[in-house]
Order: structure tokens, then C-alpha cells, then sequence
């Protein structure tokens, strides 16, 4: 049979891109359904793992899913932002630990989390190299944003601008990396966290400047109104946190006014959970209150309708696409019909003269199948990589 | 001593049409050239057929190399044909996919009964050289020219060392230094090997060389006058 197959072999690789096409589409209709399959149990797990492990999530008004998606997943869509009060309401509420989240800034496509400490005792999130963030300015990388950056402790990461036109808000801050988590297969692999003060100084809201009362900044006051200085904008504003210019960082404003995109709330049992929730069922409220399974649910519960539809059309296209096939290896079969006689003639057997043709066949197959077999282990490997990227566009 | 070929009261007609064929007796001699002549159509490809055991005739016997070809199962006239016959065809009928090397070695590749080893390998690449095409073993056929394509089918047919050549119109298609270079490699090779060489052939030219001259016009019978094609082969399993 060896002998068989090397003819077989020789035809297919002289027409070699009738053979391309033909493995090509056999490739296409095994691997669309079942590649398919496997993205969407993936997905689905995904969705509701990291979703159950999130019990609720207060945001403002808006998109559920938007919220769920930027605060899980850090997606690029940012809900529109609640107040920091939110978070002590629910606080002093006495019904849920609270964990403030902002995630609305970035850094060469890595989203930027503010947060606090208790984020990563929730998630479970350990620190593989250096320390966790002690100092503003700080930040800690995820296992897969420090291999993208090139970056670990004592290196720096930047953030980036929102806008070239926002001069006088958001610019970039340089943080000084001060640790690496370990990898934890999810989106927090892909962040780089901080705390969540450190958020509000890349918005601006807290910044720090030289200090007016001292010599070298007299030629950037312009005047003074009892506590109150007005100074041009040759006063040197710090684009970065040191230990040495660390005190001249204040607030402005009232902290409760303070923006976050989301609190995520941890009530210790079901009944706290139930009252948290019955607290946010006014109209007149601005913050909802979401249970991000039940959105991701809903969500997969559209993944599932789609993924039926694109099944049934993958089906239909296969069938066509295997008549075709077919049609292309009789055709075939007959232009060869000639090329049979010969080997008839010369004396070859039966079995070798069809079996040259079968193999073909077999062959074309094969070649589809283990390509799609191929292709659905890379997606049983990587589909998670690709469905994480999606949710962060 | 006992002929290479022998054939009585063979009968033969072709599904449709009315073409029949009629040979009360025929023999031909061990180490002979011999060369079939007649009209198209007088039934000179298909007694080539015949003798190879291609084809089957409804009624008398053929007896190739001392074996009764109409009495084999078509397995053994295949096996017999692949070991015993060596076949040249006016059109080559080389596999344009194949290199000229796989062209020579296919009767290895394409019947079980024979077995493909480096000896074989090594009288493939002897055949070549010796028609001048060794440089050309890694070709395609369709990179050949044609007495270059009729050449490679030579070795192809005479690599199994069989005891008889059949060559049907083996340089109907050749240009005529082409013509003469092929005829004397199948003469060369018959002569060198003590091989039986028979072909059918138009070309009055080259008569001389063969030893004896078997004219159709005293075996056929035929109303509607056609040329065998192929497929149409009477008890013949393809």
C-alpha cells in the first residue's frame, strides 16, 4: 500500500492547488461547527466563572452590561462613573464588604485598575516578583502585561493620554512598577493595577505641584488671597510620585464626589445580599445594583441563539461544499479515465488501480480533518486569549 | 522449439458494432521481431490486446509464454501481464504527475506481485542512461520531448526484463530521426535480451527490420469497419 499511496501522494501534490482547495474547504466545514463549539463552551465558562465569582456590582445608572464587562474584564468601554459615596453607603450599610473599582485609563492597551488592596485578596491574586502596592504612584502588573511591557520591578510603565486635546486633565503619569502577580489564567493577567488614588492622579483630580512658599517658585505667583495662591503654568507640576515629592500630592474636592466605574460589593451571606439589592430598587436612585451572573447569562443566552444560527449555516455551506467535492473527485474520475486503462493494461491490479484513486480521496480527508483537528486544540488553547481580547475591545 | 505465442480458432467481436476477428492459427517464434500490418481497424491493436491478455476472446485459445492466457482469472492475467509483458503505446501513456524516474519504476508501484528495491532502482537509472534521458529522471513528462516521452515508456515497459514486447505503433507519433532512435533501442534491447518483439505498425519504412511481416488482411472479417478504443475490451476487467 505504501507504493499506492506515494502515487497518490505524487497527483496530489502535482495539482497541488486543486489538492490546497479541496483540504482547504474540507478543513473550513469540520473545523467551523466544532471549532465553534468549542469557542462558545469556552466562552461560556469564562463568563460565568469569573461572573460567579463577583457576587454584586453597584454602578451608575446605564448599560448592566457594560458595567460587568469593564469592571470583570476590564473592557475599554467605561460605564458612566458613580461617586466614590457609593462605596461608603454600602460600607456603612453594614451588609457588604466593598472593593472601589475604577478602570477607565491605559497603558500601551493594558487597562489600568485602580483599586485597593482587598481586590487582590478577593481574587486570590499573589504577587510572584517584588511587593504589592504600599505608595501612591505605585503599580502592579499582571503576569501578562509585564511580558507584553518588558517590564518588572523597579521598572517604569506610563500611562497613556485619553485625548491630545485634554491638556489640562488626564496625562500621563510615570508608575513605578513594584511588583508582578502570578499568572492567574483571567483578565487580571492582562492588568495593571493600582491603587485607586493613583487613578484619580492620572484624571487630575489629585496632583501635586512645587511648593508656592518657596524661593524657587516665587516667579510663578501671581498673587495671593489669604490662603489662596494664584500661580502660571510655569509652576512645575510632578509627573511622577517619589518618596521626595510624594507630600506635595493633596485632593480637591470633597473625596465622596470622587469618581469609580463600579463598587463591588461582597455581602457575607444571601440575606445581606437580598437587602443590598433591596436598596437599590428606587427609580430616583442614580447607582444600580447588578448580579453579574445573571447579566452574563443573558449575554450567553445571545451568544447561544447566534452560535445556532451560524451552526445551521456552517451545515448547510458543508453540505454544499462536500456535493462540490464530490462532483470535483467524479469529475475527476472520469478525465482519469484514460490514465486507468494505462495502468490496467500494463498490468496493474485492482485493488492498486482503485486503491490510487481512494487514496486520493482518503487522503484530501484525512489532511481536512487533522488540519480541523488542528485548529480546534489551537482554539481549545488559545480561544480563551481571543475571547478576553474581545471582551476588553 | 516451442513458440512465444500461440493461438487457435480464435474467435473475437467487440460488444457493439460488427467488427469481428478471426485467426484459425498463429505462432510466433521464441527470440523473434515480428511486425503486424493491415488496414485500421483490421484488428491488429486488438490481437496485441489479446496475446496480453487485455482482452478475451469469445472462443478459441491464446497461449502466451506457455501460459493459456484465456483460461487465467483476470487477477492472474494482470499479474501475468505485469511480470511477463512488456507494453509501448503510440501516445506514451506516461502519468504527467510522475516524474520520468516514477513513470519508469510504475509496474513496481502498481501491482503487489512485484517488489520495488534498490536493484530495481539501480536497472531503472541503467535503462535511462542508455536511451540517453538520465539527466531527465526528475522531469515531468510534459518537459520531454516526444521521442524523449517514447524513450522513457521503453524503459517503463522493459523494466520488468519481460520475455515479450508488445509495441503498438511505437513510432507512430515520432519524428523520423526520433523514429529510428526508438526502433533501435526495442531492436537493441530484443536482440541483447533474447526477447520477442511484436508491434503493429503503418509504417512501411520500417518493415525491413523485422524478421517476419504478419499481414491482417488475411485474418479480418469486418462490416462496419472501426479501430479498437479503449474501454470496449470484451471480458476484459479494468
Amino acid at each position: 500500500m505504501t507504493q499506492v499511496f506515494y502515487v497518490a501522494w505524487r497527483y496530489l501534490a502535482y495539482h497541488r492547488w486543486k489538492t490546497i482547495t479541496l483540504v482547504g474547504a474540507i478543513t473550513l466545514i469540520v473545523y467551523l461547527p466544532i471549532g465553534l463549539r468549542v469557542l462558545v463552551d469556552q466562552s461560556s465558562r469564562q463568563l460565568t466563572a469569573r461572573a460567579d465569582a463577583t457576587p454584586l456590582l453597584i454602578g451608575a445608572k446605564g448599560s448592566p452590561l457594560e458595567l460587568v464587562l469593564n469592571t470583570l474584564y476590564f473592557g475599554s468601554d467605561h460605564p458612566a462613573p458613580t461617586r466614590y459615596a457609593e462605596a461608603t453607603r454600602v460600607t456603612e450599610s453594614g451588609l457588604s464588604a466593598t472593593i472601589p473599582m475604577y478602570v477607565r485609563f491605559r497603558a500601551r492597551g493594558h487597562p489600568i485598575v485602580g483599586t485597593t488592596l482587598d481586590y487582590f485578596d478577593f481574587r486570590g491574586l499573589e504577587v510572584a516578583d517584588g511587593r504589592n502596592l504600599a505608595m501612591l504612584g505605585e503599580c502592579v502588573l499582571g503576569s501578562r502585561a509585564a511580558e507584553s511591557l518588558g517590564a518588572g520591578p523597579g521598572d517604569y510603565v506610563v500611562s497613556s493620554s485619553e485625548s491630545v486635546f485634554d491638556i489640562a486633565g488626564v496625562y500621563p503619569l510615570k508608575m513605578r512598577v513594584v511588583g508582578v502577580l502570578e499568572f492567574a489564567d483571567s483578565a487580571d493577567d492582562d492588568a495593571i493595577f493600582v491603587d485607586v488614588k493613583t487613578a484619580w492622579v492620572i484624571q487630575g483630580l489629585v496632583h501635586g505641584h512645587q511648593d508656592l512658599n518657596r524661593p524657587e517658585a516665587a516667579a510663578g505667583v501671581l498673587g495671593r488671597e489669604g490662603n489662596r495662591v494664584i500661580a502660571n503654568a510655569s509652576v512645575v507640576q510632578y509627573n511622577e510620585i517619589t518618596e521626595e515629592n510624594l507630600e506635595s500630592f493633596h485632593f480637591h474636592g470633597d473625596l465622596s464626589d470622587y469618581p469609580l466605574t463600579a463598587v463591588l460589593a461582597v455581602p457575607p451571606d444571601q440575606r445581606a445580599s437580598a437587602l443590598l439589592q433591596g436598596r437599590y430598587q428606587s427609580d430616583e436612585d442614580l447607582a444600580q445594583i447588578v448580579t453579574p451572573v445573571a447579566v452574563m447569562e443573558d449575554l450567553l443566552g445571545t451568544i447561544l441563539t447566534v452560535e445556532r444560527f451560524v451552526v445551521a449555516g456552517a451545515v448547510i455551506v458543508g453540505l454544499a461544499t462536500l456535493a462540490t467535492a464530490a462532483l470535483v473527485f467524479l469529475l475527476s474520475l472520469r478525465l482519469r479515465r484514460r490514465e486507468r486503462l494505462t495502468l490496467f493494461k500494463i498490468g496493474g491490479s485492482r485493488l492498486a488501480v482503485a486503491s490510487v484513486m481512494a487514496s486520493e480521496v482518503v487522503v484530501v480527508l484525512a489532511s481536512g480533518a487533522l488540519l480541523a483537528a488542528g485548529l480546534t486544540l489551537l482554539t481549545s488553547q488559545f480561544g480563551s486569549l481571543a475571547i478576553r481580547a474581545l471582551l476588553r475591545t | 522449439m516451442n513458440p512465444v505465442v500461440s493461438i487457435e480458432a480464435l474467435e473475437f467481436r467487440y460488444r457493439e458494432g460488427d467488427f469481428r476477428l478471426g485467426i484459425p492459427e498463429l505462432a510466433i517464434e521464441r527470440d523473434a521481431t515480428v511486425a503486424f500490418i493491415g488496414p485500421s481497424g483490421s484488428g491488429k491493436t486488438t490481437l496485441l490486446n489479446l496475446i496480453a491478455g487485455i482482452a478475451l476472446p469469445q472462443s478459441g485459445r491464446v497461449v502466451t509464454e506457455g501460459v493459456e492466457v484465456t483460461s487465467l482469472s483476470d487477477s492472474e492475467r494482470r499479474d501475468f501481464r505485469i511480470a511477463r509483458v512488456g507494453l509501448v503505446f503510440q501516445e506514451f501513456e506516461l502519468l504527467e504527475y510522475l516524474s520520468v524516474l516514477d513513470n519508469i519504476l510504475l509496474p513496481y508501484r502498481i501491482n503487489a506481485s512485484l517488489r520495488l528495491d534498490r536493484k530495481v532502482r539501480g536497472r531503472a537509472r541503467e535503462l535511462a542512461e542508455r536511451v540517453d534521458i538520465a539527466d531527465k529522471l526528475d522531469r515531468y513528462p510534459g518537459k520531454l520531448s516526444q521521442g524523449e516521452r517514447q524513450r522513457a515508456a521503453v524503459c517503463r515497459a522493459v523494466l520488468t526484463e519481460p520475455s515479450l514486447l508488445l509495441a503498438d505503433e511505437p513510432t507512430g507519433n515520432l519524428d523520423p530521426v526520433n523514429k529510428w532512435r526508438v526502433l533501435d533501442i526495442l531492436f537493441d534491447y530484443a536482440e541483447r535480451t533474447d526477447t520477442t518483439l511484436v508491434a503493429v505498425t503503418h509504417d512501411q519504412e520500417i518493415l525491413d527490420r523485422f524478421q517476419r511481416v504478419v499481414d491482417f488482411s488475411q485474418f479480418h472479417e469486418y462490416g462496419d469497419v472501426r479501430p479498437a478504443e479503449h474501454g470496449e475490451l470484451v471480458g476484459a476487467g479494468q
